[in-house]
């Protein structure tokens, strides 16, 4: 089964022929999207689910491809000065919101401003920003207060997307009817939100690349249970299940399904990667040796086979092998027990009890959290499973209440962008989540983070990078597992739908269905 | 019996008052809070985002104020507004209050009458292959799981049948209209109906049953026999009528949970009710939402029970109304 499912996604490698053909126009994908979003406007909300729809509703300066190189998107060109600190973008001209007014350069610096206020993610990748201008209706100039490594790569939608200032200005953002019915450049309209059923979106006829979309419309179907989800698909119902939509241990099932086409493709930028936070303030655990215990503890092979059905793959260090600057001339923690009871015992590890608290995302984490607790039983350690749920997980990991605890962050392309909040002092904040939760500290690699943010060229942040990346790895903060791959299941007569490093969180502009 | 009605919709009040306060409270104890939710969705959260929407949902106030500003918005009739949906409460209610009561009532409907006819057949052949066979399949619906049996369900007539739609309240895209979408819709609710139906019918089934053949023993139904009184008479008149309280009473209790007990049947068959909007706002600590759906299923079980008690009075007359 597992072989089949790995040999059904190198076929889908063959999916990317389909380039080749002619696209067809018309048609309507049926979609799940699950849990329902929130809501739609992405410069308010960020989740999953409201990218995942909004990513067509939306756009984003730029596009990302699969390798991270930047691709035009509302700009059509770009310059860097020689001093990295000045980003001139030339808009597109000619585009149009959903309601016919022109898009202009006033739109950027609107979203802008606005973004910095309710978007903690643009809040944080925009505080080398000293300040942005619009010398004419079409040009864009973002001048850094020094230079800053990953400023390339913050511009895909999620992460900033631009919103019409002549909806938003002199209103309450928050509160403005227009949320309900958001209004972008992309190439789909927002059409109905039936809660708790579907949101359709419709062509946008007058969208800016000649010729796309190709279909006519999307619907997004909720449906909440996993195991209606997979029948749904099975049934026809649906044409698409982005990554993570059915249980993992339905994935070779419904793999297997015929004219279904599977991808790992389209995660690229946000590399999900999943470890186990290790409370560093536990006596125990602040031990290097136990956690170096922990690391060679656990099967992360068999998680990767087994749990999570051969897809991913095992975690080296602290920062995917799909980001920037990753290295993997680290230290190794091979699957190996003896050298765990060994490393154990030299610590003086007697019994303490540990309490090991798996995602609450489902039945694969529940798995999972099963799976390292066998394993660190096998070793001598006394663990007890914590369960709760999503809210309180979100408590107890903010608040520090936890020994071991599972993750998965997502890392946007850079070190300093999604690996570096993890590990730094200034990020050890109680009551926040997705920062410094182990409470690690280390003068060495703080220096090393804030320099390779800012260093130039490439070549120097590679160095940092490679050289904290060594540390870290050596130091064990936290216990990586494994970078995630999220299959998309798809019926194969959809075509093109992923054709970015952001997947189907970055609009199905290029899909079309093959009738 | 107006007096009665008034004085009972008095006490309803009071005891909707106390059940926002307890609840009130109870949610709150559950670790995490519709900001921690927020913030770990968003897959950020630095201190000004946590802030800005614990300030925006009024989480920094003090318990007893943020108690008191609900309790205020309630006696104006305003649910308040729901953190994570961004929408007032009572329009999120309003939106799914139909789909839930379609899909209760049916089965609901679906449940007492044939529930009703199969115990009056089991006990009136009691001891008989028919009886036996009631009761036991009767025990077997009660006793199985119901998201198993909806499991089951769309296995057979929607993956290998092919007959019935697995999920959802009407065809996404269908756009049907008049009778079209009527059937539509009904072939969507074949399933969760039954679902919920088949465990209710149960229950009534076995408590018919019991209950009748209790009555049958009884000396007025000696008294009618040695009248010469039609055994169908005697059954639908005497023994059915009077062994019916029980079944009443029961209904009376289930008829209220139901507008938010539907919450497994509604999940797996994606039916966009009360039941999965309760069950979501659970998980998204959504306090607002969580306090609505509780009042608005508070006061329909005390309605329901109001109901019951006048219903008493039409199946046996000599209740009477203590004032």
């Amino acid at each position: 089964m597992l072989k089949k499912l790995v040999l059904a996604l190198a076929l889908s490698s063959v999916s990317t022929l389909a380039m080749a053909q002619e696209p067809k126009l018309g048609g309507t994908i049926n979609a799940v999207i699950q849990p329902e979003p929130p809501g739609l406007m992405l410069a308010l909300v960020q989740n999953g689910p409201t990218q995942m729809v909004s990513g067509n509703i939306y756009e984003g300066l730029l596009r990302y491809s699969k390798t991270l190189e930047p691709q035009p998107g509302l700009a059509e060109s770009w310059t860097i000065s020689p001093d990295a600190k000045t980003y001139t973008f030339k808009l597109k001209q000619g585009v149009t919101w959903h309601d016919g007014k022109p898009f202009t350069a006033a739109d950027v610096l609107f979203s802008i401003e606005t973004l910095k206020v309710t978007h903690a993610r643009a809040r944080n990748n925009l505080v080398q920003l000293d300040k942005v201008e619009a010398p004419d209706d079409y040009t864009v100039v973002f001048t850094l207060k020094q230079p800053f490594g990953p400023f390339i790569g913050i511009f895909e939608v999620g992460s900033m997307p631009i919103i019409p200032k002549h909806i938003y200005e002199g209103t309450d953002v928050k509160t403005n009817p227009a949320n309900n019915a958001p209004i972008g450049t992309g190439p789909f309209m927002f059409k109905e939100w039936k809660k708790g059923s579907f949101i359709q979106l419709v062509k946008n006829p007058n969208y800016h690349v000649k010729g796309k979309p190709y279909i006519d419309g999307i619907y997004w179907q909720i449906i909440p249970d996993a195991a209606a989800r997979s029948v749904a698909y099975e049934t026809g119902k649906v044409d698409v299940l982005p990554g993570g939509s059915i249980e993992n241990f339905d994935v070779p099932r419904v793999s297997k399904l015929p004219n279904t086409c599977v991808t790992g493709d389209g995660w690229e930028f946000f590399s999900p990667m999943a470890w186990m936070w290790l409370n560093n303030r536990n006596p125990v655990l602040a031990n290097k040796k136990v956690r170096q215990a922990i690391m060679y503890a656990v099967d992360r092979e068999f998680a990767k086979d087994v749990i999570w059905n051969g897809l991913g793959k095992v975690a080296t260090g602290p920062s995917s092998s799909a980001i920037k600057f990753y290295t993997d001339n680290v230290p190794k923690y091979p699957y190996d027990p003896a050298k765990a009871k060994a490393l154990l015992k030299e610590a003086g590890y007697k019994g303490e009890k540990i309490r090991l608290m798996p995602l609450p995302y489902g039945e694969t984490w529940s798995r999972w959290g099963e799976a390292v607790k066998q394993n660190l039983v096998d070793v001598g350690m006394n663990i007890e499973t914590i369960a709760t749920d999503v809210p309180g997980s979100n408590q107890k990991n903010s608040e520090w209440d936890y020994d071991i605890s599972f993750t998965y962050l997502y890392q946007y392309g850079d070190p300093a962008l999604g690996v570096g909040r993890n590990y730094v002092t200034s990020a050890i904040q109680k009551g926040q989540l997705f920062n410094n939760l182990e409470g690690y500290s280390n003068p060495e690699v703080d220096k090393l983070f804030e320099e390779g943010a800012v260093a130039t060229p490439d070549s120097k942040r590679k160095e940092i990078y490679d050289k904290v990346q060594k540390i870290l790895v050596e130091d064990v903060p936290v216990a990586w597992q494994l970078e995630l791959q999220f299959p998309t299941i798809t019926n194969c007569k959809i075509k093109n739908l992923i054709t970015t490093g952001i997947g189907v969180n970055d609009g199905f502009r290029d899909a079309w269905i093959d009738k | 019996m107006l007096s009665f009605v008034a004085q009972r919709i008095v006490k309803g009040v009071f005891v909707l008052l106390a059940i926002i306060v307890m609840n009130f409270f109870l949610i709150r104890l559950a670790p995490g809070d519709p900001a921690a939710v927020m913030a770990g969705e968003a897959g950020a959260s630095d201190a000004q985002f946590v802030q800005q929407l614990r300030e925006k949902f009024s989480l920094d106030k003090p318990l007893p104020e943020q108690l008191f500003i609900y309790v205020k918005g309630v006696v104006t009739l305003d649910l308040g507004f729901s953190f994570r949906q961004q929408m007032p409460v009572a329009k999120l209610i309003a939106e799914r209050l139909p789909a839930t009561l379609l899909l209760t009532l049916t089965a609901f409907g679906i449940s007492l009458l044939l529930g009703i006819t199969f115990g009056t057949l089991a006990a009136r052949f009691a001891g008989t292959w028919a009886d036996t066979a009631i009761t036991v399949s009767a025990l077997l619906f009660y006793a199985t799981p119901i998201f198993w049996v909806a499991l089951m369900s769309i296995l057979l007539f929607s993956v290998y049948l092919g007959w019935l739609p697995s999920f959802g309240y009407e065809t996404i895209g269908g756009n049907y209209t008049g009778w079209a979408h009527v059937k539509d819709v009904a072939l969507h609710l074949v399933m969760p109906a039954m679902t919920i139906g088949l465990f209710f019918m149960a229950t009534y089934t076995r408590m018919t049953r019991a209950s009748m053949l209790e009555v049958k023993r009884l000396d007025f139904v000696k008294t009618a026999r040695a009248k010469g009184l039609r055994d169908n008479i005697i059954q639908r008149r005497h023994v059915l009528r009077n062994a019916l309280l029980p079944v009443v009473t029961l209904a009376g209790v289930h008829s209220g949970t139901l507008v938010g007990g539907a919450v497994l049947t509604e999940t797996v068959f994606a039916w966009p009710g009360i039941g999965r909007l309760l069950y979501e706002a659970l998980l998204q600590r959504d306090y607002n939402l969580l306090l609505g759906v509780f009042v608005v299923c508070s006061a329909m079980v005390l309605i329901f029970n109001l109901v019951t008690d006048l219903v008493y009075r039409l199946v046996d007359p000599r209740i009477e109304f203590a004032s």
